[in-house]
């Protein structure tokens, strides 16, 4: 009688938090996000396009890295949005929501072209470079140390803050652009002549950047794991409980880890206007700074982890890009695929981290007690 | 001129309008939807595709089903777009900043791919995708409005979607302040433990909350598409306006109604730059600027009164799980 | 006297984990009485009652309301059977009216009308004596008013039984008796009040009838009538069991932390600590005894340097220098750099003492880490400090390197205390450091406290169980109310000693009846 009424009562569906799953096997449930996503694309290209199903995916190979040249553009591509990933890190582990990366990138991509056009002829190339990376640092840091003081002093909102910040990084741009421009009125900026170009290494344009990101990656994860101030992180992001208890600086953490942060935003903006670009504009950032949050999100603030997850999306984005090249169709279809991919990689967190049991199932598990 | 200013003001702030009224009630329930933007983008392109399908398949274009067909195509798709995220962070609960990125990213995307390549998926024998007799229908006015002279032009002028804008911020004011279940939703957002202590089903509040708002947001773009932009759409037409419906949203204090003036505000900031005589092209790039510096100093302010119901709902941002207490 | 059942529960138990909170418990309650549940800290009192009022469904056993089973599986299937429960920590939406949380998640019209609303509460109100503007926001509420606003909501739903969990906890006494009136007129108006307490005068002043709960068992119930302060007492209490806890003889004590007058006023304005004076000799485990939120927290807190005061303060002597520092309002930073060795086991073991996510070695380097000149981090020491922890105290774990959340609560906090002792403390604290711990997981805390005492280190420890603190500590301060009622021997005292002096308010006003 009793267990009758009961029923009635349980939920049908008990969801509970468990230990999360480990290892390997939680690498399983996101491959298998994965490829579920890839299915649901290659789904949805077969039906805008007049692909058949394998060759979607070979055509996304081929379009990713089908050539040499396709080949640099890809690691050049996944360069970018590894340094900026890399950027947000240590904000994200402080549990910091920086979401104004691109508005951090964008000012150090300003900075460079500003010492670009009012030194470059007072200069020598190989100071002027210099110079160039130490305004792009100063300008992100400064970015992204205006909402951090704000949220270390009176707790105003960091997501909302750094979000709006973006914007008015983007009208500054644009601003100078005008001011700027060549010829008068064009809002286009000339582009930077070429002796301050970042090094050609061998013959390959983009060699420069790769390698200097790839010594991010190493520095930043080394910073995080093995420096005190990365220790430091952590336990903020943790628990501000702790924090206190060691007596850590909470405060102090938040304002130096948000200028970090925002420093190496800037250097992402000196790589693309002094090493690819050659020039700024409002749109040089592209939305790799919301990107950037997704692909540090989704390697779990592991720097190494960062490059697989960057890769994803890069490839992706290229192959997607090239598809819609030879269909004539439009190149935003690789953010649609983007956009499916992160979907399902998140939503598979889920069940990683929480169990689903029916009510059968728990009624069996007590009988078994 | 002032009249032609405010008028031309009132119809820039409709999106901003719509878009911060779907925002608000989403918010409301404690979610950020920081996939606004993308909703907004869908909400259009998916106007456009209805209307685009029934323009091409008859003769002469009935206005009333060349207005009903693209909004309802439009509620479908921003509507989808609100499932994605609702099962997403409330189901799954998943990150609500990474998912609303994710569903900007997936929407922007969506919105240009189609805009950019819906003649060619359907070998539609037109040069480009303008819908000037949808949005005939959609701009009718008001028959006495130029009657009334400068109260007709400022006041009955608009189109219609632009009367459902202010009266769903109308309504949405009455809803939270003066209906039970408005009072419920709001406990959702401040204390879903509390709410759910009351009785109240957290879960289906959040779920109809997200899925409402993003449908509001999506005649967002519906407005900007068959309204201001004449039935033309043209990639990244949009802009950046569905972030400035966020902002609106902390301008507002998350209050529909001060956002109905505060769009009209942000309307205004976006457009003053040509009503300013000799003013240069970068300086107009300074003045697009002022609606975010605007809403920083609010968030700044507000931060620093601490004054309780000027700020966001309190779980705002934070998934709820009754066993984790 | 021919009284009429409301509740009546018949074997009810409950268990989390290995653990009984509730074992087979029978008990009624009756209309129109006011009925105090008695008993110490982890008693099983508030599970009980939150079982009747829909938060935990019990394991077995039958609830009968009118003669009945009753299925309560949520707070508002507990309304249904006009059941209300007012928690410790209110159930309150900040930015709301009075009015508007009391009426949350009630059905009835989708327009609301604020007016009739309020009219209703006001009748409510005028009938048993409340007295707070309904308008009002609740966070501009003082912890008094929160509290009326809670009842009111319970007594609109129809509640007839009233359950309060410690709610006189967060008063003052004047407000005690305010409450204690009001709780009176709805017992003459045929509810039932049940309250939950370990306050013994309150227990006199205010109940019909007693039932007293020790360790999740039933002990019984008596007619307050007939009873007194020491038979509850040692109801509640119980009888002394020997631990075996081998206690040496203090041995070369000097006064090595003096506290003198420290005074702390919380963010609600409640005077959390009121004048608390006391001596730490070294060579000497100090107990602190008293019911849980009597200010115990604060107390540590303040001393470890977390804790704003408002007066008084606490004097450090070296035993090296010689010198005396005040390390009032001092951050643990500036502590520590002035060579105090403080060593603090907080309550909070993976929330503030540990970093859950943290493997065993980078726990470690919670109090170390800024050792050193190096930008870098030094793994080496804390990890063979951790593997020397794991070996000596037997930490059951895979490895050096698994998270702690991942351990027993037994075998983290042996992780907690093996690294606060290991920075060879001259003062340790620690906080409920057995708490949730097994029969040989204690003896080996109790032992490392023990050694630590050996070694000339001053130790605090605040514990709940009587027991523990009689057989482990040399002497007991006694904490009431964020005041000191006694400092006692252990060696001499009793359990009921103890037990009446952690009830006792000297202000003594609020017992009256």
């Amino acid at each position: 009688m009793k267990a009758k009424i009961k029923s009635n009562h349980e939920p049908l569906i008990h969801i509970a938090k468990k230990t999360p799953v480990q290892g390997w096997r939680a690498m399983l449930v996101r491959a298998g996000a994965i490829v579920a996503a890839l299915l649901v694309c290659g789904i949805l290209t077969v039906f805008l396009t007049d692909l058949n199903p394998i060759s979607v995916y070979s055509s996304l190979i081929v379009g990713a890295i089908g050539t040499p040249r396709r080949i640099w553009v890809l690691l050049h591509d996944l360069a970018i949005l590894l340094c900026i990933s890399l950027a947000v890190t240590p904000a994200f582990k402080m549990k910091f929501w920086n979401i104004g990366a691109e508005g951090q990138a964008l000012v150090g991509g300003l900075a460079t072209a500003a010492c670009a056009m009012f030194l470059g002829n007072s200069l020598p190339p190989h100071f002027l470079i210099p110079v160039m990376l130490i305004a792009s640092i100063v300008a992100g840091a400064i970015w992204g140390l205006i909402p951090s003081i704000f949220k270390a002093l009176w707790g105003t909102n960091e997501t909302l803050f750094t979000l709006m910040m973006n914007y008015i990084a983007i009208q500054l741009v644009s601003y100078f652009c005008f001011v700027f421009s060549v010829p008068k009125g064009s809002g286009r900026l000339e582009p930077i002549n070429e002796k301050f170009w970042l090094p050609v290494i061998g013959d390959n344009d983009y060699l420069f950047n790769i390698l200097f990101v790839l010594v991010l990656t190493v520095v930043m994860y080394i910073y995080l794991k093995y420096s005190k101030q990365g220790y430091e992180i952590s336990v903020v992001g943790e628990s501000v409980n702790t924090a206190t208890y060691i007596g850590i600086n909470v405060k102090k953490v938040i304002i130096r880890t948000m200028v970090i942060s925002g420093a190496i935003c800037g250097i992402a903006g000196f790589l693309l206007v002094a090493g690819a670009n050659h020039t700024v504009a409002d749109n040089t950032i592209g939305g790799r700074g919301f990107t950037a949050i997704m692909v540090s999100w989704l390697a779990k603030f592991n720097p190494f982890s960062m490059i697989l997850t960057s890769l994803l999306i890069a490839f992706l984005d290229r192959g997607a890009i090239e598809i819609a090249t030879q269909h004539k169709l439009n190149d935003s279809f690789s953010e649609i695929i983007t956009g499916i991919i992160i979907f399902f990689i998140i939503g598979s967190e889920f069940f990683i981290n929480y169990s689903v049991k029916f009510r059968k199932s728990e009624k069996k598990e007590a009988k078994n007690k | 001129m002032i009249v032609a200013f405010i008028q031309r003001a009132i119809v820039q702030s409709i999106p901003l309008l719509f878009g911060s009224t779907g925002e608000i009630i989403t918010e409301k329930s404690g979610n950020l939807n920081l996939g606004t933007a993308g909703v907004m983008y869908v909400g259009g392109i998916c106007g456009v595709m209805g209307a685009f399908f029934y323009e091409q398949s008859v003769e002469t274009v009935n206005p009333i089903l060349a207005v009903i067909i693209p909004m309802l195509t439009c509620i479908l798709g921003s509507a989808l777009m609100g499932v994605i995220y609702s099962v997403l962070t409330v189901t799954l609960r998943a990150n609500q900043n990474v998912t609303g990125l994710a569903l900007t990213t997936f929407g922007v995307g969506f919105g240009n791919f189609f805009g950019g390549s819906l003649i060619k998926l359907t070998n539609a024998d037109v040069p480009s995708i303008a819908l000037s007799a949808t949005s005939k229908c959609f701009k009718t006015t008001l028959p006495f409005a130029d009657k009334l002279g400068i109260i007709g032009d400022l006041f009955f002028s608009y189109s219609f979607l632009a009367y459902v804008a202010v009266i769903i911020a109308l309504i949405t004011s009455f809803y939270f302040n003066r209906t039970r279940s408005g009072l419920h939703l709001r406990a959702v957002g401040e204390n879903p433990a509390t709410a759910d202590a009351a009785g109240i089903n957290v879960t289906v509040y959040k779920h109809t909350s997200i899925i409402i708002g993003s449908i509001i947001a999506g005649f967002g773009g519906l407005y900007y598409v068959m309204d201001y932009a004449n039935g033309v759409w043209s990639n990244d037409g949009f802009g950046d306006r569905g972030w400035l419906a966020i902002a609106l949203v902390i301008f507002a204090i998350w209050r529909p109604n001060v956002s109905i003036l505060g769009s009209i505000l942000f309307g205004g900031l976006f457009i003053v730059y040509n009503y300013i005589p000799d003013l240069s092209l970068s300086s107009q790039e300074l003045f697009k600027m002022t609606p975010y510096v605007v809403t920083i100093l609010v968030l700044i302010i507000t931060s620093m009164r601490q004054k309780k119901e000027s700020q966001p709902p309190a779980s705002l941002g934070l998934p709820y799980f009754r066993e984790e207490r | 006297m021919n009284r009429q059942v409301a509740i009546e529960l018949k074997n009810i138990s409950k268990s989390f984990g290995s653990v009984y909170a509730n074992k087979d418990i029978s008990m009624c309650v009756y209309q129109g009485e006011i009925l105090s549940i008695l008993g110490e800290n982890g008693s099983g009192k508030t599970t009980l009652m939150n079982m009747i009022s829909g938060i935990y469904y019990p394991d077995s056993g039958h609830i009968i309301i009118d003669g009945e089973e009753a299925v309560i599986s949520s707070p508002k299937d507990a309304f249904k059977y006009n059941i209300g429960m007012i928690h410790q920590h209110f159930k309150l939406v900040d930015v709301f009216s009075a009015v508007e949380n009391i009426i949350l998640g009630l059905s009835g019209s989708s327009i609301l009308n604020m007016a009739a609303a309020t009219k209703k509460v006001k009748e409510i109100c005028d009938k048993y004596g409340f007295v707070v503007d309904l308008n009002k926001k609740i966070y501009e509420m003082s912890v008094s008013e929160k509290q009326t606003v809670e009842i009111i909501k319970v007594i609109y739903r129809g509640a007839n039984i009233l359950i309060l969990d410690e709610p006189t906890a967060v008063l003052t006494p004047q407000e005690t008796q305010k409450l204690f009136s009001i709780l009176r007129k709805m017992r003459d108006d045929g509810k039932s009040i049940v309250i939950i307490t370990h306050k013994l005068h309150e227990v006199l002043s205010l109940s019909d009838r007693v039932a007293v709960l020790r360790k999740g068992e039933y002990i019984g119930d008596v007619e307050t009538k007939q009873t007194n302060e020491a038979q509850l007492t040692e109801m509640m209490v119980g009888k002394k069991v020997e631990l075996n806890i081998e206690r040496s003889e203090p041995v070369n004590t000097v006064e090595r932390l003096e506290v003198k007058g420290i005074s702390c006023i919380n963010r609600d304005g409640i005077k959390i600590l009121d004048n608390i004076s006391f001596v730490a000799n070294s060579g000497e485990i100090l107990g602190i005894a008293g019911i849980a939120g009597s200010g115990q927290r604060e107390l540590l807190e303040s001393i470890a340097g977390l804790q704003k005061l408002n007066g008084g303060e606490i004097l450090y002597h070296d035993p090296k220098t010689g010198f005396t520092e005040n390390l009032r309002d001092k951050s643990p930073v500036r502590i520590k750099e002035l060579g105090v060795r403080l060593s603090f086991v907080p309550e909070d073991r993976l929330g503030m003492g540990l970093v859950g996510n943290m493997d065993i070695v980078d726990n470690m380097m919670l109090r170390s880490y800024k050792k050193g000149k190096s930008f870098f981090l030094e793994r080496k020491q804390p990890k063979n400090l951790a593997l020397k922890i794991i070996n000596d105290l037997e930490v059951v774990t895979p490895n050096e390197n698994t998270p702690v959340r991942r351990l027993s609560g037994g075998n983290v906090q042996k992780v907690l205390v093996g690294r606060e002792i290991a920075s060879n403390p001259t003062v340790l604290m620690a906080a409920y450091p057995v708490r949730g711990l097994d029969i040989n997981s204690s003896h080996l805390i109790y032992n490392l406290l023990n050694k630590q005492k050996e070694n000339g280190v001053a130790v605090i420890f605040v514990g709940e169980d009587l027991d523990v603190l009689i057989d482990l500590c040399d002497r007991i301060l006694v904490i009431c109310a964020g005041g000191i009622s006694g400092i006692v021997d252990a060696r001499s005292t009793t359990k009921e000693e103890i037990g009446l002096l952690m009830t006792k308010t000297n202000r003594g006003d609020a017992n009256e009846s």
